[in-house]
Order: structure tokens, then C-alpha cells, then sequence
């Protein structure tokens, strides 16, 4: 799919914490409407990947957001103070207020994602891992962003709860028309959702549509082991 | 009777007592309440250095309270030490100080303080200040609540947060600067952390949460005043209105029983 804009446009992209180098001139684009699934092994930089990208560290190089972009953030599942009197309402209208969104923002949004009213009411010590990550997503869409960058959504839920994020997600991207930044590691789910991955290992990163990337040579490369995934590559078509 | 002095000095401690709750919750929130221990103790090398030299007390608090504040956020952005690792530090330090420093005839009133008629001039300085500081905490309710939450979601929802905790840390010395007097370096913390305390077992949400924190403050105050004021002994309220605020988180804990 040819896009002239592309939403994102990354040069030469390097991050380094003293004398350790996390990223290193790291090129890609993302066009508009598409699903970028980031994957590698852990310590790779996804993580540093998304901040940088967020203007949250300092880097070398080019990251160019097209005009009227407009960004959503959802963390990896934070370990959330079990202990802080806050309900998922009051988290989404204390950013409600900050955007200056008229009232009704935080039930729009929450509509979106089918978080119910007895959700806003429960505080956020006790709500489960799908729910929470089900919040924090709620959370990014106040606002309206255009493009989600999402860190792996599914580190702390069984497999139900992620297939039905995972779902959630794409729904969003095709009914908003939202670009989708993901951070996975779970292969399978790349497979099945993203349009491009993007590869990050100490060796070289690398960039293309699943189809090409996802290969077991490549894997094998990206990851020190092959992991068992690259048996189903051939069963899954892709979505281009 | 009571002179107009003296009913400056109960409205200043009343709305003390407000500030005390708001900036408690948040410091509560925050997991720094010990800090409030620790800011409250910078001000004791100030006071004992006034005393000494026979300028005003709060002046001399003032000082060194705000240079220990910007020296504790500096070490907090530094080194990257959790606040309650400074507390070790910093709130020996300058307990030892400034009781080295303190005149030994002064010492119990710089640090438990003293009920005293105000000039309207402190009256109104102290409102003021009071004032300031609740609406810098309303202003920035969102943003403190956000960060509470997550610095890194907050971050990404344009909230600055290395200001946000030094205007956080200002207000706080602030109310401390306000209760000095009144509660003495030892214990003006104590009101910033016991009510905010209770209030959190009372409540379920935030805004429960700062009603009932500022509710067991400002009645804490009220009831500490009214007692001292029957006591025989010219008693500093400071003590009593610490005892009593502990007595009302006895209470609270009765909540889970019933």
C-alpha cells in the first residue's frame, strides 16, 4: 500500500544511557491507518523505542510525528498503587479536565471501549488485569488521538483477556482509522494483527510486512533461540 | 476575653489545619509523608539561629525551610533517592543542629510551638499563604493525581512533573512555614500526616478522601485549642492538638469492624 504522508518518519534514530547503546540508527515509516507490531527479545529497547517516540528521552536523529497528530499512550500494565483512593472515573476525568474535554469526553470514551458504569466506580487497587488494561486504554482514547502506541498490552492477562485487547485494538484501528504502534511479544498476535514489524536485537534491526520478516531464519536472528511460533507461519494469511 | 489577636491566632490555625489536610492527602498519596517530618525539622536550625541572634523566629525558619526544600528536590532529581532515604538524612541533621543552636530557655517553644496573639500584619500574611496554598493544590488537583498514578502516563499527557514536584514540595514548606509557629518544628508535620491518615481509612474516592482529611484536621485544631484554652497550665496547643488528632485515627480504625 503506497502512502505519500507517512504518519510516522523515523532517521538515524539512536538512544544511549551513558555508554550503553539501546538503539542505533533506527530507520522506518508508518503510514497512516497501519498496524506496526515491535517485537524483539527483552532489553532490545521496545520499551525505549515507544518513550523516545513519546519525546520522553533524549535521542540522536529524526522522529516526525505529520502535522495533527495526535498521540494515545498505554503503558505496559503499571503496577498500580493498591492503596490509592482512586476510582477509573476519577483517573479519566482528572485527564478529562486537563485537556479541558467537555464532560461528556470520558463517557464517549468509555462507551468506545464497553467499559461500564459500575467500571468508572471501582477503584483501581481491585479491578483485574483486563480491566485495568481495558482503563488504561480508555484513558489514551480521551482526547482523540490518531495513533495509539500501545507496550505490550498483554503482559499479565491469560489468554481470553488478551485475544479480546488484541480485538479491541484492531477494532479501534479500523473503525477510527487509528495508526497502531504495538510492542508484542507474543508472535502469533503479530502474525495475525500487525501490517509491518518492526525487529529490534543487539545484531541488525529490520523492518518489513510479517510475511517478510516473520521468517524462522529471521527469528532465529532477532531472537538468540528459534522460538516454537515459526512452525505456523505458513497457516496465517496476512493483512496488507 | 479574647483579644483580636488571639482570634487572628485561632482563624490562622483553623485554615492551618485546612491547608494540612489538602497538602496531607497528597503527601500521603505521594508515599513522601515522612518528608513532612523532615521539612518541618529544616526550619529548627532557622528558628534556634533567630533566637540566637534575636530576629524573628519565622523569618529565620522561613529561610532555611525553603533552602532545605530546594536542597531536597535537587537530591531528589540528582541522585534519584527515594524521599524517604533523604528523610534519614536530612531530618537528623538538622533536628541535631538546630537544637545545638537553639538557646536551651527557648528550645521546648521552638519546638512545640506556642499559641500567640497575631498582629493583623501576620494575620493576614498567613491567610494569604493558606490561601496560596489551596488553590495551588486545586490548580494542580489533575496533574498531582495523574502522576500519583503513573509519572510516565502523565508525562505523555504533557504534565511536567519534575515542577509539578517542586511546586508540590514549595507548597508543602509552606504549610509547615504556616503551622511553625503555632505547633513548633517537632510537631507542625504531625498535622500534614495524622489526619490525612484518618481521612484516607474514611473514604473511597479522592474527593472523600481530602473532605475528611481536612475535616479531622481543622477538628483536631478546634477541639486542641478549646482544651488548652480550659486547661489551668499555659500549655502549648501544639501537643494536645497532635495527641487528639491520633486519638481520631484510633477511631477510624473502628470503621473496619464495623
Amino acid at each position: 500500500m503506497a502512502n505519500p504522508v507517512p504518519v510516522l518518519s523515523v532517521r538515524k534514530l539512536s538512544v544511549s544511557f551513558g555508554q550503553r547503546t539501546v538503539l542505533e540508527d533506527l530507520t522506518f515509516d508508518v503510514a497512516r491507518g497501519e498496524n506496526l507490531a515491535i517485537i524483539g527479545p527483552n532489553g532490545a529497547g521496545k520499551t525505549v523505542l515507544l518513550r523516545a517516540l513519546l519525546n520522553q528521552l533524549p535521542y540522536e536523529g529524526a522522529i516526525e510525528w505529520a502535522p495533527e497528530t495526535k498521540l494515545g499512550y498505554v503503558p505496559q500494565a503499571i503496577a498500580a498503587d493498591l492503596q490509592l483512593p482512586l476510582q477509573v472515573g476519577d483517573l479519566l476525568a482528572a485527564k478529562a479536565r486537563l485537556l479541558k474535554l467537555p464532560d461528556k469526553a470520558v463517557r464517549e470514551a468509555a462507551t468506545i471501549v464497553d467499559l461500564g458504569a459500575e467500571l468508572l466506580a471501582t477503584r483501581i487497587g481491585v479491578l483485574s488485569g483486563g480491566q485495568f488494561q481495558k482503563a488504561l486504554i480508555t484513558f489514551a482514547l480521551l482526547g482523540d488521538p490518531n495513533v495509539l502506541l500501545v507496550d505490550e498490552p498483554t503482559a499479565s492477562l491469560d489468554e481470553l483477556a488478551q485475544e479480546h485487547i488484541y480485538e479491541l485494538l484492531e477494532k479501534l484501528r479500523l473503525e477510527r482509522n487509528l495508526t497502531v504502534l504495538l510492542v508484542s511479544h507474543d508472535l502469533s498476535v503479530v502474525y495475525q494483527f500487525a501490517t509491518k514489524v518492526l525487529c529490534l536485537s543487539k545484531g541488525r534491526p529490520c523492518f518489513g510486512s510479517p510475511r517478510d520478516i516473520l521468517t524462522p531464519d529471521n527469528l532465529a536472528a532477532v531472537y538468540s533461540a528459534v522460538p516454537k511460533f515459526y512452525q505456523h507461519v505458513h497457516h496465517h494469511d496476512v493483512k496488507e | 476575653m479574647t483579644s483580636p489577636g488571639e482570634i487572628y491566632g485561632i482563624i490562622l490555625a483553623l485554615l492551618f489545619a485546612v491547608a494540612a489536610g489538602l497538602v496531607g492527602s497528597f503527601a500521603l498519596m505521594k508515599r513522601m509523608l515522612l518528608a513532612s517530618d523532615v521539612i518541618s525539622h529544616v526550619a529548627l536550625p532557622g528558628i534556634g539561629l533567630a533566637f540566637l541572634f534575636g530576629f524573628n523566629p519565622i523569618l529565620g525558619g522561613a529561610t532555611t525551610l525553603f533552602l532545605g526544600t530546594l536542597l531536597i528536590w535537587q537530591l531528589q532529581k540528582k541522585t534519584g533517592l527515594a524521599t524517604d532515604a533523604m528523610v534519614g538524612v536530612v531530618f537528623a541533621g538538622s533536628l541535631a543542629i538546630g537544637a545545638a543552636l537553639t538557646p536551651q530557655e527557648d528550645l521546648v517553644q521552638a519546638l512545640f510551638g506556642r499559641f500567640q496573639a497575631l498582629s493583623l500584619v501576620t494575620f493576614l500574611l498567613g491567610v494569604a499563604a493558606v490561601l496560596l496554598v489551596i488553590l495551588v493544590i486545586f490548580r494542580f488537583r489533575d496533574q498531582l493525581l495523574l502522576s500519583l498514578f503513573s509519572p510516565e502516563l502523565a508525562a505523555a499527557t504533557s504534565v511536567r512533573l519534575d515542577r509539578l514536584n517542586l511546586y508540590f514540595l514549595l507548597v508543602f514548606s509552606l504549610t509547615v512555614l504556616v503551622g511553625l509557629r503555632f505547633m513548633g518544628a517537632l510537631l507542625a508535620g504531625a498535622l500534614i500526616i495524622i489526619p490525612a491518615t484518618t481521612g484516607r481509612r474514611l473514604a473511597s474516592n479522592v474527593s472523600h478522601f481530602l473532605v475528611s482529611s481536612c475535616l479531622a484536621s481543622v477538628a483536631a485544631v478546634g477541639l486542641g485549642l478549646l482544651i488548652t484554652a480550659f486547661l489551668p497550665l499555659r500549655f502549648s496547643p501544639g501537643p494536645i492538638v497532635v495527641a487528639i488528632s491520633a486519638l481520631f485515627f484510633a477511631l477510624s480504625l473502628l470503621k473496619e469492624a464495623a
